[in-house]
């Protein structure tokens, strides 16, 4: 086992799982008492849109995927700030059309198509260097993000009309939100997949909202907490063969689980 | 007198359906006005509107004579306490806290003066204990207070209250109105209740609203306008004088 933390995709597999770990535990903390897990994975889903764009005019489809996750994201806080249309369903169509373009124009590409099972679940073994860089930037931009506006932050998310009453930008500051999980969606898409972003962002901070009654606790111990379920799940997915994104998330849910077990054996 | 709230012509509506209709208001300094009616009668509409989260179809409304947008921020907004989500993280000194968010706080963290007022508004409120736990843990009552705290950080000329008592024990009711009269020695305080029975004897003056607005800068309720609110005739019982909503008959 210590010889295969010697190989450098092992390496780089370990290092991707702290970079997005850190930014899973302090968007997903948003993600989760926002309560907007739906709007996260109509993101994740409507990214592959971008994906597709990536491939047909031949960039970087991570790229695209940002691109799409970040316009996506915003079409769906305006509708939900701005309008009276039924947010979910706007949510639910553009979680389907983002797909469906992404398929058709994937279709319309000739070539070979590699790797393209991997945006779908997750590649955390072949995350490259350079990617790595683009993570820690992430990471460095949230954290900025959440050190400036952490009191507003909290606000909105606590009592969005409260926050109007005291003249805060509160839909800017949620649609900078909305960009930022549109962002970190994208980096989490490179390691268990866009099929099951949402899981590492809402199970990390979901176990930690048992058992600490603050943000920025439970902030710290979800990304402490992602840490462990990567390095877990990377662990078994490379003893037993297993898909390491899948084997990510089967251990996070269960972890889940189990604190719920354990939360109600206390009270 | 000095108008520290003031609606002319207010009109609102949701489609073709006014919600709320002429509405001509007037709020003085230190005035303690508790606004009644039924469910539906525009009541969340008025205060939204006082809020400047809904924008009238006509009218002027006027905050320490500034328009809403700018005058709201002399508004101490306090929430029913109903919706909530027991699971949110955060303690009660945090949520008193957001009574000092302004646009000029932004990108400053919270000073000094900004934590004297926060364990001033606690001690006021008599949460001080408290402010260390979950707000999560905290009952019905002991939420009002916070809130109320939350909304004297900001340094309010007003108090807007809504639904103040609202799934809250009468006893605990009675202790959060001795609060509201304390705190009116220096503040304005406008309520909004569905419930005759909340608005007790602690309020100066009583405004009817259903769809329009009936205020007499006076604490009497005619059956006249108890029926017009209520669009039927209500007995009105009173427990002897000190909760008397109507005056009392000679014959």
């Amino acid at each position: 086992m210590i010889e295969v933390l010697q190989l450098e995709f092992m390496q780089n597999a370990i290092a991707a799982g702290i970079l997005v770990s850190i930014a899973c535990g302090i968007i997903g903390t948003f993600v989760v008492v926002n309560r907007i897990v739906f709007i996260s994975g109509g993101i994740a889903h409507s990214a592959y849109g971008g994906i597709g764009l990536g491939y047909f005019l031949g960039f970087n489809p991570i790229l695209g995927a940002m691109i799409f996750a970040v316009f996506s994201g915003l079409g769906m806080g305006l509708v939900e700030k701005y309008t009276k249309e039924r947010t979910d369903t706007i949510i639910g169509t553009m979680w389907a059309i983002g797909m469906g373009i992404g398929i058709i124009l994937i279709d319309l590409t000739k070539g070979y198509k590699a790797n393209l099972m991997s945006y779908l679940f997750g590649s955390i073994l072949a995350v490259p260097r350079s990617d790595l860089l683009i993570m820690l930037i992430l990471d460095v931009i949230i954290i900025i993000m959440i050190w400036l506006f952490y009191k507003e932050l909290l606000a909105i998310s606590f009592d969005p009309i409260f926050a109007t009453t005291r003249n805060i930008p509160v839909n800017g500051l949620y649609l900078m939100l909305i960009s930022a999980i549109a962002l970190t969606i994208v980096m989490v898409m490179q390691v268990v997949g866009l099929i099951m972003v949402i899981a590492l962002l809402t199970i990390p901070p979901a176990v930690a909202n048992q058992f600490v009654g603050e943000i920025k606790q439970m902030m710290v111990l979800s990304s402490i907490l992602g840490v462990i379920f990567i390095l877990i799940g990377l662990g078994l997915s490379y003893t037993f063969n297993l898909t390491s994104g899948a084997t990510i998330i089967v251990v996070s849910g269960f972890a889940y689980f189990l604190s719920l077990g354990i939360k109600s054996r206390f009270r | 007198m000095n108008g520290v709230i003031k609606l002319s012509n207010i009109y609102v509506n949701y489609g073709k359906q006014n919600v709320l209709e002429n509405i001509n208001f007037q709020v003085n300094e230190l005035d303690f006005i508790g606004i009644i009616g039924p469910n539906g009668a525009g009541k969340s509409t008025l205060l939204k509107t006082l809020l400047g989260l809904i924008t009238p179809k006509s009218g002027q409304i006027s905050i320490m004579n500034y328009p809403v947008s700018q005058g709201r921020k002399y508004i101490g907004y306090v929430p029913q306490v109903l919706e909530f989500d027991r699971a949110f993280p955060i303690l009660v000194e945090d949520v008193v806290r957001m009574g000092r968010l302004s646009k000029s706080h932004l990108f400053k963290s919270y000073n000094r003066k900004d934590e004297e007022i926060v364990t001033h508004c606690l001690e006021q409120v008599g949460m001080i204990k408290l402010r260390n736990r979950p707000i999560g843990e905290l009952s019905g009552g002991e939420r009002q207070r916070v809130y109320i705290a939350r909304a004297l950080a900001s340094q309010p000329s007003i108090l807007l209250l809504d639904e103040p008592t609202a799934n809250i024990d009468s006893k605990i009711q009675n202790n959060i109105y001795e609060l509201l009269k304390e705190l009116n020695e220096y503040i304005t305080i406008l309520l909004i209740s569905h419930d005759l029975a909340a608005i007790s004897t602690y309020v100066k003056t009583i405004a009817c609203l259903n769809r329009t607005l009936h205020y007499h800068q006076d604490k009497i309720i005619t059956s006249q306008m108890i029926q017009e609110t209520y669009q039927c005739p209500i007995d009105l019982i009173a427990h002897g004088i000190p909760h008397r909503i109507l005056p009392e008959h000679n014959s």
